[in-house]
């Protein structure tokens, strides 16, 4: 509460005009500015054809909204299968990603073998190899072994991504556990797996969320993996079969797309809503490491 | 074995295992494979034959990807020089004393948040040549009289994908430099008035320093995403028109995977890497952590 009051700092000072020009007014546009794509595939989504392509009417009403496109999209196009795949993937993933760097960070955190401090070095930059220069090669990769098209190819590549990551945000969170703790711990006689699972784990489950929706949001959002290594329909991913399936031709049915676009952002605005706070925390506790 | 288990060196890297494996497997041993095929003249089913730096000669010569290199530096510095500037704005507002701020800062994040992929449908349909709801208002404001075509026409597409990639990159630059701004002290800006100090005084030497080590990893961040950004391109104009729009992961995509051209589109994914490192390097000694800022003296 105390910070709060902080902030306020010296802000009293300006007058009310002064602000309004300043502060409101310019937070306003960016507001608008920011929200209006979201608005728009919303009004998109609902309106019938005909308005969509009417040149007078106002086109940030509707008329007569429709639930027409939403009808479209669940049972004439695959687009409930590309969810199922998309949140199987992602869970998947997300799980796989998360046991591994708890196990990572807690080796270069608390055990402090010899080349631990080189690991995490290592972790970071894995962390700034972007997805679009391995692609390629993971693309021969997948091919090779015969996970071409399947859903093992993108849980197995997600990782490369969202273990790095996860294990240096929890470094960060385990380094702020008190280590008195875990020497109580040994003295009593706990193995180091005893004292991972019941007293580190416990104490560091704001940073396990963090974590993980940003893991789970990451992998929900990946495009050039998933446009890569799946050619069916049938195991595309929500933004890749957005983008390749419901474009047919030159004849683009907007309604449709914005449908797509709109349902497919919903679960991550769902787990993002729940925790802001720990999506945030999340956010700028990786980049102030 | 009881030894071995409490040994510290065993039980690291026993703990390292599923990790190390994961990265070495999918990350290092690709990037490897990377640059090999970068050498070689690999297409889709057939492994190649060693040939080279011929790859790379080609695309020196090669307009398209001549271009493409143009496009990608006009990309990452005009599209990161704008989300720093608005993105700095917008945390500097958001951090005055605001009605919902908590509410604010959520919905703020929001561009960040949702699938790239999916929001740039959304651009895709606020650019299109015929409906586009943006040239609806400029006509009806009488600022145009004929329909933008966005994507149609080289510049305008170069704008037109960089104000998108804007848009979604601002939100991620304002609320980390938000998160550095909530650490600095509220008494530095008295003593600052105190002293006589006008606002912009304050900014430039108060805020800014205090700020500079948080928007170097910020920018870094930024600028290698930028640099080797994918979806955005892809989604809106797939390169085109005339290529105008095509950067190097979208080209590197196109002509390895459709193309099928393996060896090609490695080299030019390869290409990228000097860029990132640069990228890096300048952001770590250019504005790292000075130790004056922590009271130190400066070495």
């Amino acid at each position: 509460m105390a910070r709060e009051q902080d902030t306020q700092g010296m802000d009293y000072l300006v007058s009310l005009p002064r602000r309004v020009v300043t502060v409101y007014l310019p937070v306003l546009v960016f507001l608008v500015v920011l929200l209006f794509p979201f608005y728009w595939m919303v009004v998109t989504s609902f309106k019938p054809n005909e308005e969509l392509i009417s040149r007078e009417a106002n086109p940030f009403w509707i008329v007569a909204p429709t639930l027409a496109h939403f009808k479209r999209l669940l049972f004439q196009t695959e687009y409930p299968q590309w969810m199922w795949n998309t949140m199987l993937v992602a869970v998947v993933a997300t799980f796989l990603s998360l046991a591994a760097s708890v196990l990572a960070a807690y080796a270069i955190e608390r055990l402090r073998f010899r080349g631990a401090r080189e690991t995490g070095l290592a972790i970071f930059l894995a962390y700034l190899v972007p997805p679009s220069i391995l692609f390629i090669p993971l693309a021969a990769m997948v091919f090779r072994l015969g996970l071409f098209d399947t859903k093992f190819a993108l849980i197995l590549t997600y990782p490369t991504f969202l273990v790095p990551f996860a294990t240096w945000l929890l470094m960060g969170y385990f380094r702020s556990i008190p280590y008195e703790l875990e020497e109580c711990a040994l003295i009593d006689g706990a193995s180091r797996w005893q004292i991972l699972t019941k007293i580190i784990l416990p104490l560091a489950v704001p940073g396990l969320i963090s974590a993980g929706i940003f893991a789970f949001t990451l992998s929900w959002n990946e495009f050039i993996y998933a446009l890569t290594f799946i050619q069916s329909s049938e195991q595309k991913t929500v933004p890749v079969g957005v983008v390749t399936e419901l474009v047919e031709g030159d004849v683009y049915h907007w309604g449709a797309l914005m449908a797509g676009a709109l349902l497919g952002s919903v679960p991550v605005a769902i787990v993002y809503s729940f925790f802001v706070e720990y999506y945030v925390a999340g956010m700028t506790g990786a980049v102030k490491e | 074995m009881e030894r071995l288990l409490h040994s510290r060196n065993f039980l690291g890297l026993v703990f390292m295992v599923p990790a190390g494996v994961l990265l070495l497997l999918f990350l290092t041993y690709p990037l490897g494979l990377g640059v090999w095929l970068g050498f070689t003249d690999a297409k889709v089913g057939r492994t190649g034959a060693w040939v080279g730096l011929e790859n790379y000669q080609f695309l020196l010569g090669d307009s398209v990807a001549r271009l493409a290199l143009f496009n990608t530096l006009f990309y990452t510095v005009v599209a990161s020089v704008l989300k720093f500037v608005l993105g700095l704005w917008l945390a500097l507002l958001l951090n005055k004393h605001l009605p919902f701020k908590a509410f604010l800062r959520a919905v703020v994040l929001l561009p960040f948040i949702v699938p790239t992929a999916l929001s740039a449908i959304a651009f895709w349909w606020l650019y299109d040549a015929q409906f586009s709801v943006l040239s609806w208002v400029l006509t009806r404001l009488g600022w145009i009289d004929r329909y933008i075509d966005f994507l149609g026409d080289p510049w305008n597409a170069r704008w037109s994908v960089v104000a998108a990639n804007v848009w979604r990159g601002v939100p991620f630059i304002a609320i980390t430099l938000l998160a550095g701004l909530q650490t600095i002290s509220p008494s530095l800006y008295e003593a600052a008035a105190i002293d006589g100090a006008t606002p912009w005084q304050q900014f430039w030497n108060v805020t800014l320093p205090l700020l500079t080590p948080i928007i170097a990893v910020v920018m870094t961040f930024s600028v290698l995403f930028t640099f080797t950004d994918f979806q955005l391109i892809y989604v809106l104009t797939r390169g085109g028109p005339l290529n105008a729009t095509h950067l190097m992961a979208t080209l590197a995509f196109q002509r390895a995977i459709p193309g099928g051209a393996l060896g090609e589109g490695s080299a030019l994914a390869v290409a990228m890497v000097p860029f990132l490192l640069a990228a890096i390097l300048f952001s770590y000694f250019g504005l790292q952590r000075r130790k004056w800022q922590q009271g130190g003296t400066d070495a």
